[in-house]
């Protein structure tokens, strides 16, 4: 899923190395739709944007197994239980493309592992907050996924061939996560009245923060003409934000509940849902760290990561153990 | 943190027989048999494979995309090497 609020930080874009005929011949390949390779000369300020876009998109499918792997003990079936288990390792296994597409650009696993636990690097605002009913699991595939669906199909066209590959990929998958989200509400709303209202209370927690996913207003956004020129974006924030918007209403009434935002009405001269404001301070509080649950989340990955430093450890004895007992 | 950084491997995955294995992407592992497991759990949760193959990154020999035009360049001026280069009248058949 998720990448988001990856037009943030590196002020640093603008010592871009190159001769001007060496820039000028690598824009002329990203306009002749060329895909760049990993060991292909590229602006230093280029492989800067893709290390920050692809390592924090990786970070995101990491945390983003946490909101979720809460409910795995408490899932209402086994049914339920099995694909929760089966999306939640899905997004440990995006987490995984993204980290190996990101070192084809030359940071380290170590090094990006590193900028996760020390609150260094960047993840995506959403997964800072609380899964509190079941419903917000299904809120989560369809929202939140839906969302990350929106964001992710136009980077399988990205300009750098790695990440475009790693989003083939993710992409194939990210479809089970969006409809096994959707059917859960649908279950619900069909239950009794108490589970539709779980349903809407879901949606009413998670419609705002899934919008702002896309980031920042256009108008605001620092890196997005940069990364389109370079065909790393294809469409811009608000762009993408609309067609979610577009699709999201239709499939909310579906369900029979409400999107939460009083000024949403459908355009009917341009075909598009017009809706309210997002509230920019909350997405700016929880991208500096202060959305509800930032210090957990970042706590806990501290955590498995300290936890499981003996099974590394026992791992890399046992291989040098073999490797000196077939070298004897 | 550990010491040192578990060696890269590449994952290669046939996706069915009469295909040939295909690069998928890579996955790191103190060894070749974790190399083996954490590739199949990494990239063939749904049946993407059925055969996989992991080599050590360090070991894969590449060209150079600097010499990429000097390195094939030998190929480019022999265009009598391609079917198309051969001119057959209409009326010949099966050729």
């Amino acid at each position: 899923m998720y990448t988001q609020g990856l037009d943030q930080g590196d002020k640093e874009t603008q010592a871009s190395a190159g001769t001007p005929e060496q820039l000028a011949a690598f824009q002329e390949r990203i306009d002749a739709e060329e895909k760049i390779e990993a060991k292909d000369w590229m602006p230093e300020a280029y492989r800067r944007t893709l290390i920050r876009q692809i390592s924090q998109h990786a970070h995101s499918e990491v945390i983003g197994m946490q909101p979720e792997g809460n409910w795995l003990t408490r899932a209402p079936s086994l049914k339920r239980k099995a694909i929760l288990l089966a999306k939640v390792q899905d997004e440990g296994g995006h987490g995984l493309y993204l980290y190996s597409a990101a070192e084809t650009l030359g940071i380290s696993r170590d090094q990006m592992v590193a900028d996760l636990l020390s609150g260094k690097a960047k993840y995506s605002s959403i997964f800072n907050y609380p899964t509190v009913n079941w419903a917000d699991i299904g809120a989560i595939g369809w929202l939140v996924d839906g969302a990350a669906i929106m964001n992710q199909i136009p980077l399988c066209r990205c300009s750098y061939g790695p990440y475009a590959r790693a989003m083939v990929r993710v992409c194939k998958e990210e479809s089970f996560h969006q409809r096994q989200g959707y059917e859960l509400l649908l279950t619900l709303c069909r239950g009794s009245a108490e589970q539709k209202a779980m349903a809407q209370d879901a949606l009413n927690r998670w419609w705002w923060p899934s919008l702002m996913m896309f980031g920042p207003n256009d108008s605001e956004s620092k890196h997005s003409a940069q990364s389109m020129a370079w065909k790393i974006k294809r469409f811009s924030n608000d762009e993408l934000r609309q067609k979610f918007v577009d699709v999201t209403v239709q499939q909310a009434e579906f369900l029979g509940i409400s999107v939460p935002d009083p000024d949403l009405k459908l355009d009917k001269k341009t075909g598009h849902y017009t809706f309210g404001e997002i509230d920019w301070q909350e997405f700016i509080d929880v991208i500096a760290g202060n959305g509800p649950c930032n210090k957990q989340r970042l706590e806990k990955r501290q955590k498995a990561h300290s936890d499981g430093e003996w099974v590394r450890e026992a791992a890399q004895a046992y291989a040098s153990k073999q490797a000196a007992r077939a070298a004897a | 943190m550990s010491k040192q950084e578990w060696p890269l491997y590449e994952v290669f995955i046939r996706s069915k027989s009469g295909l040939s294995h295909r690069h998928a992407g890579s996955i790191h592992a103190t060894d070749d048999q974790m190399a083996l497991d954490n590739a199949r759990d990494t990239y063939t949760r749904r049946c993407e494979g059925v055969s996989l193959w992991v080599v050590r990154s360090d070991r894969i020999i590449a060209s150079d995309p600097a010499e990429t035009a000097a390195f094939f360049e030998p190929a480019e001026d022999k265009i009598y090497r391609h079917p198309t280069f051969y001119e057959i009248p209409d009326g010949v058949e099966n050729l």
